[in-house]
């Protein structure tokens, strides 16, 4: 692995104590803490306040914010903001993320480091623009066309909005990948304690700026982690990168040879790392009959029904995804050879995550969806009779 | 096999990617004479190469940014415009310029052309009409003269063309010019202003697609309409651009020329001066203060 090079963060965007504040304001805090300097955004509920905080802190900060002129400006002009040289990111949520898809890519296409910030609420089309979702966890892994991947985290709490969010910039930097920051309407709206540490204690990652001279550098040869080294405009590199399939100089080449190895790369950089990228939360899964995996606000949820069927002698462990893309399949599947059923309660209907654990488990245990359309969260009796329905 | 001697080195090389060439544009077409036009405009701007930037979007045009020994960016189709937003606003010290056609700067990106003239961004958009998509083999565009004949419009065009430097200018353009690529030294000189102008510039420059448009309309070969453009051009710095408009495939009269040349604060220097009056010693001024 290439050297990650790690610094404290900029105390400048560090609002160092405790607060109350909701989970798109933490992000906000979590971003500028995690050296995001270039917000370009364009409003939607229930993602507004994420960028609303963000202008008004930047400017003290030392950053910008511009407002585009819809959401497929803003996922290219915030690209524009990385090859300059800054930490990048949009927000928005359903109907914008949708539009922004063919930008993921791009930033995939000429790995850009960035960060796409999605509070997620019901869809499909204009959906429920205020109420709750997590119905967009497959197209944040597969909404572009052509083959890429991608990274996402999904927060549960406020403090985890802060806190993850800052690793969402680090892990862009050090996979050169977009990487989405999935919240739901609810972890996004509701108020909750933050603490926010002193920068001294928040790592962030650097830039990987080449040191190689221009004539010997090249902007898509990759490290041994498949990485390559950035550079940015105006450091007379004179590079060239494109969304056509290219070479290891940047030029396009249109051709069968060419599209295997730059599309395998993409996605191998992924693959080949992804232990190092899976952050979960495991409780209890040890001698468990059954454990609930979930993510975001639904795994908050589903607390209370573990505690119904504990309270029933039922013995129900727990796993909580962080990071859902890459998927920690190892895992899954080595928890699925120990329990009866696994049971994954999400705000979506057609298991957008369950389908990946029921891929994972190959039929070892039962897996028991738990769909719910979204608009609000789960009745914990919904998670609970599916548990019950697992052990039996 | 002959051998070849005394081969001249291309006056524009040093410019140019020549380990890219041959390039993909077809003989006749006039969008290589642009390109040489801008790397003549590059020599004399005065801007350091390492601080110049070049931004494309999709199509024949959308290939210049490939063949361009600068920062160079190839993009999406019709969002080169916000993506050299950002790169500017990222770097206030970059010169950007966007080199695209028609169809993608005023149809699938028109959004974006007329928010970043109302903007006033500091970049130049330089876009080559051809009157027609052509690396996609010829459909209408929004600039497609009426009664023109296109793949995808096969009974002629009725749709009203836009006339774009009356739009950009309206929208706010601080520069606003049309050549065509006959006019090369004027084009050239057009190009040197445009990149030293602050805030946003824009040229159109009216260029043959022998291939396509002007096949499939029947109206000649490259070096006929070549000389369309010089007789029927006619030069009126400072018109009137609700009077520019070319509707028709063979207009009487090419109005071409500087139409807009007028002094605005660009975005960064507005963006900067409204929020250090609003917030006094407490903004983080973006960029370099005098610049």
């Amino acid at each position: 692995m290439a050297e990650i090079r790690y610094t404290t963060a900029d105390p400048k965007g560090v609002l160092t104590g405790v607060h109350y504040m909701d989970g798109n304001h933490a992000a906000c805090e979590g971003a500028l803490a995690g050296g995001c300097r270039f917000t370009a955004g364009y409003p939607i509920t229930p993602s507004s306040e994420v960028v609303e905080r963000y202008s008004a802190r930047i400017p003290t900060v030392g950053g910008v914010f511009i407002q585009m002129e819809d959401e497929i400006a803003s996922s290219i002009c915030l690209q524009g903001g990385v090859w300059a040289g800054h930490k990048a990111m949009t927000v928005t949520s359903g109907p914008g993320i949708s539009l922004m898809m063919e930008h993921v890519g791009l930033a995939a296409c000429l790995e850009t480091p960035c960060v796409f910030v999605n509070v997620q609420r019901g869809g499909p089309s204009t959906g429920l623009p205020t109420l709750p979702g997590q119905a967009d966890m497959q197209q944040c892994r597969w909404g572009s066309h052509g083959d890429y991947e991608v990274i996402a985290l999904a927060p549960s709490t406020v403090q985890e909005s802060f806190d993850f969010i800052i690793d969402a910039f680090n892990l862009a930097e050090i996979y050169r990948v977009p990487v989405f920051f999935q919240l739901d309407e609810c972890v996004g709206h509701m108020t909750e304690k933050l603490v926010i540490p002193e920068a001294d204690k928040i790592q962030v990652v650097e830039r990987r700026y080449t040191s190689k001279p221009p004539e010997e550098y090249l902007p898509f040869k990759p490290d041994p982690d498949l990485v390559p080294e950035l550079v940015k405009a105006g450091d007379g590199y004179r590079f060239h990168v494109t969304g056509l399939t290219h070479d290891e100089k940047g030029y396009p080449v249109i051709n069968a040879q060419a599209q295997h190895e730059m599309c395998w790369k993409l996605v191998n950089k992924i693959d080949q790392n992804a232990s190092k990228i899976w952050r979960y939360e495991e409780d209890e899964v040890e001698g468990a009959e059954v454990v609930v995996l979930s993510y975001g606000i639904s795994a908050r949820v589903a607390l209370r029904a573990i505690e119904m069927a504990k309270e029933r002698g039922i013995k129900v462990g727990r796993m909580r995804l962080i990071v859902v893309w890459p998927f920690p399949e190892p895992r899954v599947k080595e928890l699925a050879s120990q329990v009866k059923a696994i049971v994954v309660p999400e705000l979506n209907i057609r298991g957008q995550i369950a389908r990946e654990v029921e891929r994972a488990v190959e039929g070892t245990c039962k897996v028991v969806r738990v769909p719910h359309a979204g608009g609000t969260v789960h009745d914990p009796e919904q998670i609970f009779d599916a548990i019950m329905e697992g052990v039996r | 096999m002959s051998i070849v001697k005394n081969v001249q080195e291309n006056p524009v090389e040093e410019f140019l990617r020549t380990d890219r060439l041959p390039h993909v544009w077809c003989s006749g077409c006039g969008i290589g004479t642009t390109v040489n036009c801008f790397a003549r405009a590059v020599r004399k701007c005065g801007i350091p190469l390492e601080k110049l930037a070049v931004v494309s979007g999709i199509g024949c045009t959308g290939r210049v940014a490939g063949y361009l020994k600068l920062d160079s960016f190839h993009t999406t189709h019709g969002r080169a415009i916000p993506f050299a937003t950002g790169l500017k606003l990222g770097n206030p010290e970059l010169s950007v310029v966007v080199y695209s056609g028609d169809g993608d700067i005023a149809a699938i990106g028109g959004n974006h052309l007329i928010n970043a003239a109302r903007r006033n961004v500091d970049i130049t958009v330089i876009m080559i009409n051809n009157f027609t998509y052509a690396m996609t083999g010829g459909q209408v565009t929004p600039t497609a003269p009426l009664d023109s004949i296109n793949t995808t419009a096969p009974y002629g065009a009725y749709e009203m063309p836009f006339n774009l430097p009356h739009l950009v200018a309206s929208c706010g353009a601080v520069y606003v010019a049309r050549w065509t690529a006959y006019h090369v030294v004027q084009l050239t000189k057009a190009m040197v202003e445009a990149m030293n102008k602050k805030g946003f510039s824009f040229i159109e420059i009216v260029s043959p697609c022998p291939t396509i448009f002007l096949r499939r309309n029947r109206l000649g070969d490259a070096v006929d309409e070549l000389k369309f453009f010089k007789e029927r051009s006619v030069i009126k710095h400072g018109a009137d651009t609700s009077e520019v408009g070319w509707n028709e495939t063979r207009p009487k009269e090419i109005i071409i020329g500087k139409f807009v040349d007028i002094e605005k604060p660009d975005y960064v220097e507005a963006m900067n001066v409204h929020l250090s009056n609003k917030l006094g010693e407490k903004y983080i001024w973006w960029g370099k203060k005098d610049g």
